[in-house]
């Protein structure tokens, strides 16, 4: 085990080299750039044997992989935004197949209008994909979820995508942990395929399949994701013998006891979000907050006997359903339906607005006097809205929007304040 | 092969040649021993060209590669009427993944097979000219651009047969189709620029492009048999008539691939490296008409009034072929 002063790109593709992948496609696209960059340097210093592709689009890495997991290599590839929805038609090829790939999504936000800034949109276009998902809250967490996410994977035989956020942890450097290959050779076994193409015993994969079975596979696909919620807080256990650190399982509670206010979210704003906490416990108010890490499978259960005792939720999150709102929430809505606890959506960092502790504390102090709405939009630029509709509305050749907003705004760059 | 001079009294096809012929060159075909890669039972129509071309390709890349032998499939006729749930006709690892990624899911199995020191075994991308050369055409150049060691067939068929029968890329002028009707000014499909993929594959500069069609089965599998002993991208582009999307009758399948050829309008060659290494040269040469008569997707072009400046026009993209590739024997007209 040895500490090391790295970027999160680099300590994320140390993680993949030391679970031994046999084939690395990868197509470039912000902020997922230096993982890919960093595997391909050491496939071609020789420091690890594998199959390192250059290809020609996302939706051609993914395809590879497809074809080189059918044949039981182990197989990696990381992606974002643009790249993911490019790849969408063989994201679900590859979780309809049972393919155990494993592929790390730097979380950006989605265009039009283009922005390369970190947000969870992209993740959650692929939400009902098949795909197990899993996130990081720190770059230690994105590391030691990818030892992991190779073996509930293979075990399964189902894609997991490890996300991480774009930016916020993919380009910050700091000290991070990476373990020794005998610790990971030891917590994950070779490739042991459920299916092969193989001249020895020849059979066929992706066969048609029409309304007699078609239910019955779909329905397979859901069994194993609720296989993987078992196994995962189990695999988590096990990671923590081998490696000495929490990482991984389905949530993360923290400061729950006695807190009538829990706040939810994904990722690296939770540590920001828990600074908030801590220093309103100071304070003496008692809100806490709980991380989902798998947010496929959902862990209904685990969620609504974590929240017993909230009388509100808030679960803020850096992606909305235009048109209905929150994506998380509707998913705690589900966890709670039977128990009519409040959950409150804050749709927070859109794009790589940060989210700053005097937002949320803000926000908070709303939530604490009951003010806060069903559906909040952090830090909206209320004004600006309301003159470009107000534009709309008397002039029929208004011009594209995004522009409109820009030149209202008249920022040449992002202001973050 | 195909430089081969003509030294049998048939002048149709090699079929009864065969027994005439060395052991070692009979086709796979006529042997007792054949493959039978894609199994009877399946469910193309009768006369289907792409079936044929494919149990042909696919048994002779198994004799190249000593059965050592996958197939990624791109969705179409081919990859539906081989794998109706529960059943398959392939009895090799055969894997369909989408319509528009066949090459790279190829690529895949080839790195992993790498990866795992099985390089031994040969791998075969194949689909139809929709998904070669529409959708799948990016993954397909990107597997060239690589020189992947994958080969890759084309089972030509000029348009979207299985979705019924609408104009692909490859669909040829004035041909009627579901989505190219013998309407307006200009009936059926409009003369474009063409996108010949065999070409365009050439300009890739891989090791190995040919083309074939189902009518010379001796040619066919001698250059399926030559493309798998090669390493690096290879593609392969087969003529087959398809009796339903065409209008032809069952019976007319081998006669239609024997046409095109001796017509000019589908040249048969093969290339290295982006050069011209050989070419079958049209034996009976014979106008475009009689190719295209027997198809009822030309019929608008006949009748009564006979759209005699189409068919020049189509005359005139055979003459075209004949001078490029050199169809024709010296001092034959
Ligand atoms: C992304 C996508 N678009 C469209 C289709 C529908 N589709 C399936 S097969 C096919 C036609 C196949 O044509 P071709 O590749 O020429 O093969 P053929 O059936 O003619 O042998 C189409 C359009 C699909 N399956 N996937
Ligand atoms: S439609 Fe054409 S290509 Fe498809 S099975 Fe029938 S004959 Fe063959
Ligand atoms: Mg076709």
């Amino acid at each position: 085990m040895t500490l090391k002063q790295i970027e999160g790109s680099h300590g994320v593709a140390e993680a993949v080299a030391l679970c031994r992948p046999e084939v690395i496609c990868a197509y470039p696209i912000s902020p997922q750039t230096h993982i890919v960059e960093n595997l391909g340097e050491m496939v071609k210093a020789g420091e690890l044997k594998a199959e390192y592709l250059n290809v020609e689009s996302e939706f051609a890495a993914m395809s590879v992989a497809i074809g080189s997991s059918a044949v039981g290599a182990r197989t990696y590839t990381a992606t974002a935004s643009q790249g993911l929805l490019y790849m969408a038609e063989a994201v679900y090829n590859a979780s309809g197949l049972g393919l155990p790939i494993v592929m790390t999504i730097a979380n950006r936000a989605i265009g039009a209008p283009i922005n390369i800034w970190n947000d969870h949109s992209d993740s959650m276009s692929m939400r009902d994909s098949g795909w197990i998902q899993l996130f990081a809250e720190t770059n230690q967490e994105a590391m030691d979820l990818h030892i992991q996410a190779f073996k509930l994977a293979e075990e399964l035989s189902l894609p997991v995508m490890v996300c991480m956020d774009g930016f916020i942890l993919t380009h910050a450097y700091e000290r991070l942990d990476v373990p020794t290959q005998e610790q990971v050779d030891a917590f994950l076994p070779p490739f042991e395929p459920r299916q092969e193409l193989n001249p020895a015993h020849p059979l066929s994969i992706g066969a048609m399949v029409g309304p007699e079975a078609y239910t019955e596979v779909r329905y397979l696909a859901h069994a194993k994701q609720m296989q993987a919620l078992e196994r995962i807080p189990e695999i988590a256990a096990d990671f923590k013998l081998g490696f000495g650190r929490d990482a991984g399982g389905l949530i993360r509670p923290y400061r729950l006891e006695g807190a009538e206010i829990v706040i939810i979210a994904l990722g690296s704003v939770l540590g920001t979000i828990k600074d908030v906490i801590d220093e309103l416990h100071e304070a003496g108010q008692k809100i806490g907050v709980l991380g989902i890490i798998s947010y496929r499978p959902f862990p209904l259960e685990a969620i609504c006997e974590a929240l017993k005792d909230a009388k509100k939720v808030i679960v803020l999150e850096k992606c909305f359903a235009v048109g209905i709102g929150g994506i998380v929430a509707t998913n705690v809505r589900m966890a709670l339906a039977s128990t009519g606890q409040e959950v409150l959506t804050v749709v927070a960092g859109l794009g790589g607005r940060a989210i700053t502790m005097s937002s949320l504390h803000a926000m908070l102090q709303e939530a604490v006097a009951g003010r806060l709405g069903k559906l909040t939009f952090m830090d909206l630029q209320q004004g600006v809205v309301d003159r470009v509709l107000e534009h709309e509305r008397n002039v029929r050749r208004s011009g594209p929007i995004a522009e409109s907003v820009l030149r209202d705004i008249g920022a040449v760059a992002s202001k973050i304040s | 092969m195909p430089n081969q001079p003509i030294k049998f009294y048939q002048t149709g096809t090699f079929t009864i040649g065969n027994r005439l012929l060395d052991e070692n060159n009979r086709s796979v075909q006529a042997t007792a021993a054949r493959y039978n890669s894609l199994n009877s039972g399946h469910r193309a129509c009768q006369g289907c060209g792409e079936a044929l071309g494919a149990r042909y390709a696919i048994d002779a890349a198994m004799a190249a590669a000593d059965r050592q032998l996958i197939a990624a499939n791109a969705t179409g006729c081919l990859e539906v009427f081989s794998t109706p749930y529960p059943e398959t006709s392939w009895q090799i690892p055969w894997i369909h993944s989408l319509f528009g990624n066949a090459p790279a899911v190829a690529t895949g199995i080839a790195a992993g097979l790498r990866s795992k020191g099985r390089g031994n075994v040969r791998v075969v991308a194949q689909g139809g000219d929709g998904s070669t050369t529409d959708i799948g055409f990016g993954c397909l150049s990107g597997m060239f651009e690589r020189n992947d060691d994958v080969l890759y067939i084309c089972y030509d068929n000029e348009g979207y047969m299985n979705t019924g029968v609408q104009r692909s890329s490859a669909t040829p002028p004035a041909v009627r189709t579901a989505t190219t009707m013998p309407l307006g000014a200009e009936p059926g499909n409009v003369f474009g620029q063409g996108k010949y993929l065999p070409a365009i594959a050439m300009a890739h500069r891989i090791p190995y492009v040919a083309t074939a069609t189902v009518a010379d089965l001796h040619d066919l599998e001698y250059k399926v048999k030559k493309a798998i002993n090669i390493r690096g991208a290879k593609y392969i582009h087969i003529f087959v008539p398809c009796p339903l999307g065409w209008g032809s009758a069952s019976n007319d399948t081998i006669n239609l691939a024997y046409m095109v050829k001796e017509c000019g309008l589908f040249p048969v060659f093969e290339a290295e490296h982006g050069k011209v290494t050989g070419v079958s040269k049209i034996r009976k040469p014979i106008p475009v008409e009689e190719y295209m008569k027997p198809q009822r997707r030309y019929a608008h072009l006949f009748g009564k009034n006979p759209a005699t400046e189409t068919i020049a026009k189509i005359q005139a993209l055979a003459n075209e072929n004949i001078q490029t590739y050199g169809l024709l024997e010296q001092g034959a007209k």
